[in-house]
């Protein structure tokens, strides 16, 4: 399981890498390969304002479609438009060119509520026991 | 990985893990969903062939001379006139018309017949047949002592070749026996995928063999169950307990073709009504207009108006869209457009005709009296 040590994680499996004012967001490579194939990703528009842990994508395997939370409050400034012709980037490289967004940070101390990169990997190696 | 002690496992259960499948429960049974992921599992057996454990399935042996029997009538099969060697696809129907399962009939002799069912309906199905067949029947469960594989794909007859070292000349939808590690068994050509196929009987003790002597051929993939719904989705086939059930019909699944009209069978006279009368919900198969799937229970409208539920959805690997069926109220023509919806998701799509794919290598035909030159 790959675990970048320079990114923040939700448990529900989403990372977040904070570069300045601006947070790049996507689903970690647990999530992507308990998903498994992944056919189609509802991404979020640029200009919508999400919560933090506020749902802002859908992603659809072959077998489900599962819902994905924000990992910090922001505006969508970016997005990765490459997904929608090739979701399966995420199975393939979930923490770079399977990104799903940019966000500009609304509020950085809510970075607290995030795990680093070594409790997420208990916390991950925990639930694939 | 959660493992839940009242679930049954196929002896193949430890081949899957060491085989690193992500294994869940199917019909009862723990069974292997993927092995290398599904769209790669799914585009290996339309291309070359893929090896599927299927040893969850039932099958009884019923042996009664068919004319003193009133197992002809608890099915939809003609038994009577099926030659030994043929197998077919049918249903055993309650009063009402409802499918209680559908299955697959071989005549293994003149008076001797395998019965296939679904995995979560073998024992309910025993229940039935038991109740109903005459005392002269000799009814046996073997699904405890049978497994099942089945190899589909165009490269399966290549195979099967060189597995049985002989010519393995089967029309679709019949069987014969071949030696295989010493033991005679039934093969099929039949299966669930679309592809050309074989599903091959032999007894649990030697089935981890016969698992490992196919998996040496290079052109085969083991399956798993993920892989095997989209392939047979893709073709519009039916899964029971999903897309039939006991308050389905075969006439509204669509599958009135499969019901033999010149013999009686329990339910006969409540399809012959629903003929008459009119039915009040009817399948429709329909393509997304996207990579977005539709899924079982979405909700099926047309010019705004809610007609039905989606029972069966997935993105379809061979097409690149999302595809599924369901059952609607109303008439509904092929080319109309609906739209599939839950809470804030809504996906256009369109109503078409069965199958979706439509580059099987299933109608292969096989060559018997080749002319020279």
């Amino acid at each position: 399981m790959l675990v970048p040590d320079n990114l923040l994680f939700t448990k529900d499996h989403e990372w977040a890498k904070i570069e300045g004012d601006n947070a790049t967001i996507g689903i970690t490579d647990f999530a992507q390969s308990s998903l498994g194939d992944i056919t189609f990703i509802d991404l979020p528009k640029i200009g919508l304002v999400f919560k933090q842990f506020g749902l802002c994508a859908t992603v659809e395997s072959v077998k489900a479609a599962s819902d994905v939370y924000s990992p910090l409050s922001g505006e969508v400034i970016k997005v990765n438009e490459e997904l929608a012709i090739h979701p399966e980037l995420v199975n393939k490289s979930a923490y770079e060119s399977g990104w799903f967004a940019v966000v500009k940070i609304t509020d950085l101390k809510e970075k607290d509520n995030l795990m680093d990169a070594k409790k997420y990997r208990e916390y991950a190696e925990g639930l694939s026991k | 990985m959660v493992e839940n002690t009242s679930l049954k496992a196929t002896p193949l259960i430890n081949k899957h893990k060491s085989l690193g499948a992500k294994l869940a429960p199917f019909g009862g049974w723990l069974m292997p969903i993927q092995y290398s992921g599904i769209i790669e599992e799914h585009n290996w057996t339309r291309h070359s062939a893929g090896l599927f454990d299927i040893c969850h399935m039932g099958e009884f042996e019923v042996e009664v001379s068919i004319d003193k029997s009133n197992l002809h009538n608890l099915v939809t099969v003609n038994l009577k006139d099926m030659p030994k060697g043929a197998c077919r696809y049918g249903f055993m129907l309650n009063e009402d018309g409802g499918i209680i399962d559908d299955l697959v009939v071989y005549r293994i002799a003149q008076s001797k017949w395998m019965i296939v069912v679904n995995a979560a309906t073998t024992n309910s199905d025993e229940e039935h047949l038991r109740k109903h067949l005459d005392s002269g029947t000799r009814l046996k469960n073997i699904s405890g002592l049978l497994g099942k594989l089945d190899l589909q794909g165009p490269e399966s007859k290549k195979v099967i070749d060189e597995l049985t070292g002989a010519n393995v000349v089967l029309e679709y939808y019949n069987f014969g026996y071949y030696t295989l590690l010493g033991e005679k068994v039934i093969i099929s050509r039949t299966g669930y995928t679309g592809e050309l196929g074989y599903e091959l009987y032999m007894p649990n003790e030697k089935i981890s063999q016969l698992w490992d002597k196919i998996l040496m051929d290079k052109r085969v993939k083991p399956i798993g169950l993920g892989a095997r719904d989209t392939l047979r989705l893709e073709m519009g086939y039916s899964l029971y307990g999903q897309d039939i059930d006991r308050k389905t019909s075969p006439l509204e699944a669509g599958l009135g073709s499969f019901i033999n009209w010149d013999k009686d069978f329990t339910g006969k006279s409540a399809l012959l009504k629903q003929k008459e009368s009119g039915l009040g919900r009817r399948v429709i198969c329909f393509i997304a207009g996207s990579r977005r799937s539709p899924r079982h229970n979405y909700r099926i409208s047309y010019k705004g108006k809610d007609i039905g539920a989606v029972t069966s959805g997935s993105f379809s690997p061979s097409l690149g869209v999302g595809i599924g069926m369901g059952y609607v109220e109303d008439e509904i023509s092929m080319g109309e457009e609906i739209i599939l919806t839950e809470n804030a998701v809504s996906i256009p799509a369109k109503v078409v005709k069965k199958p979706f794919y439509k580059d099987g290598s299933v109608k292969y035909k096989e060559i018997k009296n080749a002319c020279a030159g």
